[in-house]
């Protein structure tokens, strides 16, 4: 019997990791093929336009682009996984180091942006599915589609025009005042955790507000997409039968709303939190521009229009094996939460 | 029978609206039980289920039940608020679902749902709800209560969901409860098995209990009195040992449907439904004791 558990978890484990490896080839072949169909000559983007034809070419056979195509692949196959993804043209270092350095200011503003989205959105679901078709419901429905509809980065330049330019509520872009920047050693990466841990309180607040804005955006998506998710969850559960049964038992209405029929939401919720959050990451390009938030989606940007492939490719590499990760780990956590899935 | 009755219906009428008009799904149905096993027979859709649920006020908000008394107790249940019909709910008044397999929370252990049921009327400690869920897994023959109690819904046979499900709604000892269609999810060979318990344990807590059922034979001998509800109507009440003989028309059509094992007839005769039936002077016919 434990045998045959233990066989049927490595076979699963093994599918599985069969599924993640399949989708990352897939990924590296498709940045490989996009690196070298884009009309940029990256031999040109190292040696510059007034190197000579012999400069040129023994750039070009250093880089190995002289090699066929399936050889560069597997030579590039080879260098990603052994965690070297090039040199930034733009800041002549490797662009692992490039990404590691700016993916925590991403990480900080989709988590907290997530967070928001999570504390705000699913409660508003809940209210608008036990109070069908209520004013809460109706309310709820048009932020939602507000959320949907508007662009990010026309709320984020609005948000900036209002609260900053015109109020002077808020700071302006940047993750710190200007003042302040450097100060801090960076440990974990995040300015919140980092400022906290060198005790830099005036630090901590000055980040904290700069944070608002784009993470409430951030959030607001977020939530308006979790509002509606878990709305229709809510709908589902509070017409099943169990629900029936706990209020013969005589339990109070928000236990068995919140408890039981929010207790058997969790588990497709974790899948859609997990996709808004990777879709956050991803969003973070527009977001990122617009508040100069130095994070990967600047990074990216700036690489771009740049002509840095280097960057680009390995930025999309990181965001890819990132969702991937997150797919992976609500699968898990899934298969943790539920009983019938064990 | 003279003191005060368990539970009294008078002229209980539910309406659903919809948009091709409103459906009349229980008409003008009166009883009166004591600690007695009633039951409550008819055809899909003829209100039976309805009919109890009002008695525990957990139709939906848009149901218009209305009734010129029901009393539990000698309480009238009509004004009740919510808050106070969830002292009822459980601790007075417990209902029994058809299927298990829907009626329990998917999530959540058998055990911390029988508990739950146990500690929303009574403070007790963690621990003594558990001894007491335990008892009671043990009162409803399940074998080896301590492991059951960590296994989740899905874990369980039908049977045992079944006898999970009583043993959840006769732990707070109510004095009422209501069975709907307790057995018509289960296997045939665990219905009767099941039906025991339910049996026993009713009997031996004194309780009243309304057994809703399409099952003419089943409620024949397992209640006392029987409520025959056609289109939302009582069509009659009689003792259930008098089931048989019944002379009502549509009583009669009904137990001339039932096929015989040894019976000669090739073909079951059609429930005639009569009109008149549906028309507000139908008389109810009480030819019980009471």
């Amino acid at each position: 019997m434990s045998k045959e558990r233990l066989l049927n978890h490595l076979y699963a484990l093994g599918r599985l990791l069969a599924v993640v490896l399949t989708t990352f080839l897939g990924l590296l072949l498709v940045t490989f093929l996009i690196g070298r169909v884009v009309p940029i000559d990256p031999v040109l983007a190292v040696v510059g336009d007034k190197a000579s034809p012999e400069v040129y070419e023994r750039a070009r056979i250093a880089m190995g682009l002289h090699l066929p195509l399936w050889k560069q692949f597997f030579i590039y196959l080879q260098n990603v996984l052994s965690g070297n993804l090039g040199t930034s043209v733009l800041t002549a270092r490797p662009v692992l180091e490039d990404i590691l350095r700016v993916f925590p200011a991403t990480i900080e503003l989709a988590v907290t942006g997530t967070f928001l989205g999570v504390i705000i959105g699913v409660p508003l679901g809940v209210l608008s599915a036990v109070y069908r078709g209520s004013i809460i419901d109706h309310i709820t429905r048009v932020i939602g589609l507000f959320g949907y509809s508007l662009p990010i980065f026309w709320l984020g330049l609005m948000g900036l025009m209002i609260l900053y330019a015109n109020l002077d509520l808020l700071p302006g872009p940047g993750r710190v005042d200007m003042f302040y920047e450097d100060i801090v050693t960076p440990v974990t990466g995040l300015m919140l955790v980092d400022s906290l841990l060198a005790k830099e309180y005036d630090i901590f607040k000055n980040a904290l507000s700069h944070l608002i804005l784009p993470a409430s955006l951030l959030g607001y998506y977020s939530m308006a997409y979790l509002s509606r998710m878990t709305r229709s969850f809510m709908i589902e559960q509070l017409r099943q039968e169990y629900i029936i049964t706990a209020r013969v038992k005589g339990v109070a209405e928000w236990k068995v709303v919140w408890g039981h029929a929010l207790g058997n939401c969790a588990i497709p919720l974790i899948t859609v939190i997990a996709l808004s959050f990777g879709g956050l990451l991803e969003g973070s390009v527009l977001t990122e521009t617009v508040f100069a938030w130095p994070g990967l989606g600047l990074y990216l940007t700036n690489s771009l229009l740049n002509a840095d492939m280097n960057s680009v490719l390995g930025s999309t590499i990181v965001v890819g094996a990132i969702f991937l990760s997150i797919n992976l780990f609500s699968d898990f956590l899934y298969k943790v939460m539920d009983p019938r899935a064990r | 029978m003279t003191q005060i009755p368990l539970l009294t219906v008078e002229n209980l009428n539910v309406t659903f609206p919809s948009p091709k008009g409103d459906v009349q799904a229980v008409r003008q149905v009166s009883f009166s039980m004591s600690n007695e096993k009633l039951g409550i027979v008819g055809e899909s859709g003829s209100g039976k289920s309805v009919t109890g649920r009002s008695v525990l006020k957990l139709l939906p908000s848009y149901a218009d039940v209305a009734a010129d008394r029901m009393e539990f107790k000698g309480q009238d249940l009509r004004n009740r608020s919510e808050k106070e019909m969830r002292q009822i709910r459980g601790e007075e008044i417990s209902m029994v679902m058809q299927d298990p397999k829907y009626s329990l929370n998917p999530v959540r252990t058998v055990g911390r749902q029988i508990d739950e049921a146990y500690c929303t009327h009574r403070k007790v400690s963690r621990k003594e709800a558990k001894e007491r869920t335990l008892e009671m897994l043990d009162a409803v023959k399940i074998r080896n209560p301590k492991r059951v109690y960590n296994l989740y819904p899905h874990e369980v046979s039908g049977g045992m969901g079944q006898r999970i499900m009583i043993a959840m709604m006769l732990i707070p000892e109510p004095s009422l409860m209501i069975a709907d269609e307790p057995t018509s999810a289960l296997d045939v060979t665990v219905q009767m098995q099941v039906l025991a318990i339910l049996d026993d344990l009713v009997t031996q807590r004194g309780m009243g209990l309304i057994f809703i059922s399409h099952d003419l034979e089943l409620v024949a001998s397992f209640c006392d009195r029987v409520i025959i509800m056609y289109g939302g109507r009582v069509m009659e009440i009689c003792e259930a040992r008098n089931l048989k003989a019944s002379s009502h028309p549509y009583t009669r059509g009904l137990l001339n449907c039932l096929p015989k094992i040894n019976g000669s007839d090739e073909y079951l005769p059609i429930l005639e439904r009569d009109e008149a039936w549906h028309s507000d002077q139908f008389s109810v016919s009480d030819r019980s004791a009471q």
